[in-house]
């Protein structure tokens, strides 16, 4: 589904990847952990080329990115969940998920509305469907988001820190969501802080650290064993 | 000293047809600046770097140099270029709508440049183009924004407009002179003139007022 093969990325002088090499299957959820400034994020964000990679390929699938010419085609396969939720604060709920499927995908406004509707009662705000962002909590809004995602039917969903800018009771409602999509299959690439979802839900734990990847394992793997000692620092931490 | 209350009664038809014409070319001015204004401030955020000097360069060298002096470069200076002359209405026309749209470019980059960068990463993560970010999502929400401060442009315009009277264009301002020439009757007349600016720029500025509230309770 995805292939990354030496991905690097500098920013002037600094360089935050390092050589990347990560694959992806089909219908698999690969958790990414690692410390602030690791470059988790970084590399989440070079997988749809919200950041331009310095070197190296990354195909998904099986259309290698090449910038701007190709970029579209690939991004509406691959839907973000960002940290700060960036929803259309000038739309409906509905209209957010609505926008994308019909301007990208030339979907009839009743088709997208249908679509729009199924996924707001699958992530159980089917009443806030003509409410506007700010109406709603970061719990509600951060769900809205991962409908709009899915309103375009993506093969792949990446996660930037999801629950990071959540306050703590609401975090559960965006996770449990997030589970269900794992649960059906979704394939998806998760940065985040929550230990309990990767071990729970991951298939496979990348541990980041100075723009590498550390361990590349299972989560029952990587929890109760790992073998880097800056893994080993991490999980002392945070655990 | 008399205040001649006749004189300003009899010549309140001719300021007020010159003051439809002040209207006339600023709301024209104002119209072309805005559409100058949203090319040249979308190609001040434009990624090719020749774009974005020469949309500087256009904004800095408006910006720098008196209206004053814009005008008698389009009226004056320019047919000498093209070789033939200028009709002082186009002139008054282009030099208002050129000087206008480097300010309302300033006003939309700014505006632009407002709205949080995470938008655009949204509408590009969801496959929507660069282009259809920026019709449907940040222009949208930049436009709320940037409607207080183009309606001290238009306010600022319709003041400015008075100096294309310099080219002998008979707007508000060259009716007052003129009438003054013939009756030297300046305080009457300038008063006239002031206060018929007056209510056109308070007319304005109620109006933007009004547009502000309408959006801000809409969204």
């Amino acid at each position: 589904m995805i292939k990354i093969r030496g991905l690097k990325k500098n920013y002037g002088d600094l360089e935050v990847l390092k050589g990347i090499d990560l694959d992806v299957a089909d219908q698999e959820v690969v958790v990414i952990i690692g410390p602030s400034g690791s470059g988790k994020s970084t590399l989440l964000r070079c997988i749809n080329y919200l950041e331009v990679p310095t070197g190296g390929t990354i195909e998904v699938d099986g259309i290698e990115l090449s910038g701007e010419a190709n970029i579209n085609s690939v991004r509406k396969e691959i839907g973000m969940v960002f940290q700060r939720f960036n929803l259309f604060p000038h739309m409906t709920v509905l209209e957010n998920l609505e926008l994308a499927p019909m301007k990208v995908r030339g979907v009839s406004k009743a088709e997208a509305e249908q679509i729009a509707m199924e996924l707001l009662h699958k992530v159980g705000l089917e009443d806030k469907a003509q409410a506007y962002p700010e109406q709603l909590s970061g719990g509600q809004q951060q769900r809205v988001a991962i409908a709009r995602a899915l309103a375009m039917k993506p093969k792949a969903l990446l996660f930037d820190e999801p629950t990071s800018a959540l306050d703590p009771e609401m975090i559960k409602e965006v996770l449990d969501v997030m589970k269900q999509l794992a649960r059906e299959g979704m394939t998806m690439v998760v940065v985040t802080h929550e230990m309990g979802f990767a071990r729970e839900v991951g298939d496979r734990v990348v541990f980041v650290d100075g723009g590498k990847i550390l361990e590349n394992t299972t989560p029952e793997e990587f929890f109760t064993n790992p073998k880097e000692e800056r893994a080993k620092v991490f999980l002392s931490k945070i655990l | 000293m008399d205040f001649d209350w006749e004189l300003i009664n009899n010549s309140i038809p001719l300021l007020l047809t010159g003051a439809g014409i002040t209207v006339e070319i600023t709301a024209l001015s104002v119209f072309f600046g805005f559409c100058i204004g949203i090319f040249v401030g979308v190609a001040r955020l434009a990624k090719l770097r020749l774009i974005r000097y020469a949309a500087a360069v256009y904004v800095d060298f408006i910006r720098g140099t008196p209206l004053l002096v814009q005008i008698f470069l389009v009226y004056f200076a320019l047919p000498a270029v093209i070789g033939s002359r200028v009709d002082p209405f186009l002139a008054a026309i282009a030099a208002c709508s050129i000087n206008s749209g480097a300010y309302v470019a300033e006003i939309i980059r700014a505006g632009i440049q407002s709205i949080d960068k995470g938008q655009m990463e949204a509408g590009r993560s969801l496959g929507l183009s660069w282009g259809q970010t920026m019709r449907y999502i940040v222009m949208p929400q930049a436009f709320k924004r940037i409607i207080p401060p183009l309606g001290n442009e238009f306010i600022a315009m319709l003041k400015d407009s008075s100096l294309v009277s310099v080219i002998g264009f008979e707007e508000l301002t060259r009716r007052g002179q003129l009438i003054i020439a013939r009756t030297y009757a300046s305080m009457e007349i300038w008063a006239a003139v002031a206060i018929i600016y007056l209510i056109m720029t308070l007319t304005i500025s109620r109006l933007v007022a009004y547009l502000e509230r309408r959006y801000r309770t809409t969204k």
